[in-house]
């Protein structure tokens, strides 16, 4: 069994234990061990169909909206279990930004504002200024200040990202995971999206999952690797990427599978 | 340059040709069926459809003039009953289909609405006719309005689920994930963005229902005059065309031609507003 990972660079935020998982009755993660340090970047990275998806959709137990699927073991949120808490309040601190822009068919504004208004947190706040500063967050003010009011389906596929990364920063989470946030985007939109993250992680925890290997090398703090269902490895990313303790590991970052 | 005509060739050459034309002919008889049926209506009843036809009641057969303003009132009346039993019972069960059913469960109401959708509207008149006429020993338009509602739910209920399953997935986590509960991500994201195509199936449902014939003949029946409560028999376009055109008198005819004109004038309305409430802008991405 892979230990607890080593690199404890700051306090854990979130921690998994013995994670399994099962698509009916395909076993899709076996007895995943991963902290999560607080205010840092944690990258996942994996060739397709080794899980890390999957493991980071029930981080915020969305992976439960899904028929027929079952969760073993124990994740952890300031040494809490979220498998024992109200799911919607879980999913109100740990935000989630999904593989290709989902924005609601609404205007700008009423993207930014629905968290906050269906978790009740409007009450004497202004919501023109909780916009405004979600979308300064998400580095997309400037564009976008003087069209709130119109359709998000009339930005770029970049903006409409940055769209969800504000929308899912407006109800304030304490971990903002990301599931192959890029994968739909231009290389311009991409290194937008990354240097936000840099800034994002004094604000809240983060966790990526990435295809993109230079990606995970350019925004991580640590990054774990994924094969077949199992984490082989978790490290500083810098160890994962020049001097992996795993064979597998170098196999898949020198390019030799994957 | 020449194409060698070999026998196989020519053959294929002739069956092409006939099919073609086949495909062509028959794509014009469904166009032009629309068509003859309208040029019918206006050329029978076209002199019949004026101010009197919407303003007062039929006379008796003899007598020039008069109109059919208490079918059309009624067929109304019995219209919105349905609808205001119809629609909420068939939205839900769409809801539900769409979101909530468990497999096994889900398929058997599936299975169940379109049966019903089947079942001939005669059958489903005397239903209607035994459970509600039978019982309260008076037609109504009450009874009218329950009859055509049982048409409009299985409509409303596979139409709504329809479009609410063509709402892409992610939209939905997209909601659960920031905190939503499932029934405010159905209310506040799922049903809003399925709206248009949910209001178009409501109203093709609606205007389904206004036609109904047999549904009523025995439940709502008819009436000469105007009903005074939904406790009465009721008047309705379709039975008015029924009765009028079954009986011996030429001018009764014609009213029922001018009877069937307004009909279809209504229907054609109501389809026209859905379609442009559909085609005004897309309101899902790709």
């Amino acid at each position: 069994m892979p230990e607890p990972t080593k690199p404890q660079t700051a306090p854990v935020k979130m921690r998994a234990k013995n994670v399994n998982f099962y698509y009916g009755s395909f076993q899709a993660l076996y007895d995943i061990n991963l902290d999560f340090a607080t205010n840092k970047v944690t990258a996942m990275i994996g060739p397709s169909g080794c899980g890390k998806s999957t493991f980071l959709r029930n981080l915020n137990r969305i992976n439960e909206t899904l028929r027929d699927t079952r969760l073993e073991g124990e994740i952890t949120l300031d040494d809490e279990n979220i498998l024992d808490q109200d799911v919607t309040a879980v999913r109100r601190r740990i935000g989630m930004v999904f593989q290709r822009p989902n924005p609601f068919p609404k205007s700008i504004f009423e993207n930014i504002i629905y968290g906050p208004k269906i978790n009740g947190m409007l009450k004497g706040k202004n919501a023109a200024e909780i916009v405004e500063t979600s979308l300064r967050r998400a580095a997309l003010w400037e564009e976008t200040k003087d069209k709130l009011n119109e359709s998000a389906y009339a930005l770029s596929g970049g903006q409409q990202q940055r769209l969800c990364i504000a929308r899912a920063l407006a109800v304030n989470p304490e971990v903002l995971l990301l599931d192959e946030p890029c994968s739909a985007l231009d290389p311009i939109a991409t290194s937008k999206i990354e240097d936000l993250l840099i800034t994002l992680k004094h604000q809240c925890t983060i966790v990526i999952v990435t295809h993109n290997m230079q990606q995970a090398a350019r925004v991580a703090d640590t990054t774990g690797f994924f094969l077949l269902g199992k984490l082989i490895e978790h490290d500083k990313t810098e160890v994962i990427f020049k001097n992996p303790s795993r064979k597998e590991t170098e196999d898949y970052i020198t390019g030799r599978f994957g | 340059m020449a194409i060698k005509m070999t026998p196989r060739n020519r053959r294929r050459l002739i069956v092409n040709n006939i099919m073609l034309s086949a495909t062509a002919i028959c794509a014009v008889i469904t166009v032009s069926s629309l068509f003859l049926i309208l040029m019918y209506l206006l050329k029978n009843g076209g002199q019949s459809v004026d101010l009197n036809f919407f303003t007062q009641l039929p006379k008796s057969p003899g007598e020039l003039g008069g109109g059919m303003a208490n079918a059309i009132v009624g067929s109304a009346t019995v219209v919105a009953l349905a609808s205001v039993i119809g629609l909420p019972i068939g939205f839900l069960a769409g809801v539900y289909l769409a979101e909530f059913s468990p497999k096994g469960f889900g398929f058997l109401v599936r299975y169940t609405a379109d049966l019903l959708n089947g079942v001939p509207s005669i059958v489903i008149g005397i239903f209607a006719w035994g459970l509600i006429v039978h019982n309260m020993h008076h037609f109504s338009a009450l009874a009218g309005g329950f009859a055509l509602s049982l048409m409009l739910i299985p409509i409303t209920a596979r139409g709504t689920e329809q479009f609410l399953l063509e709402v892409p997935r992610t939209m939905r986590e997209g909601a659960l994930a920031l905190g939503a509960p499932m029934w405010v991500t159905i209310a506040t994201v799922i049903v809003p963005a399925a709206r248009k195509g949910i209001m178009t199936s409501m109203i093709l449902g609606v205007a389904r229902i206004s036609g109904e014939t047999a549904p009523l003949l025995f439940t709502a029946l008819g009436n000469q005059y105007w009903a005074t409560s939904l406790n009465e028999p009721t008047a309705s376009l379709p039975v008015m065309i029924f009765t009028h055109a079954t009986a011996p008198y030429e001018d009764w005819h014609r009213q029922a031609w001018a009877a069937g004109l307004v009909l279809l004038g209504l229907v054609f309305v109501a389809n026209i507003l859905a379609r442009t409430i559909v085609s005004r802008g897309a309101s899902l991405p790709k």
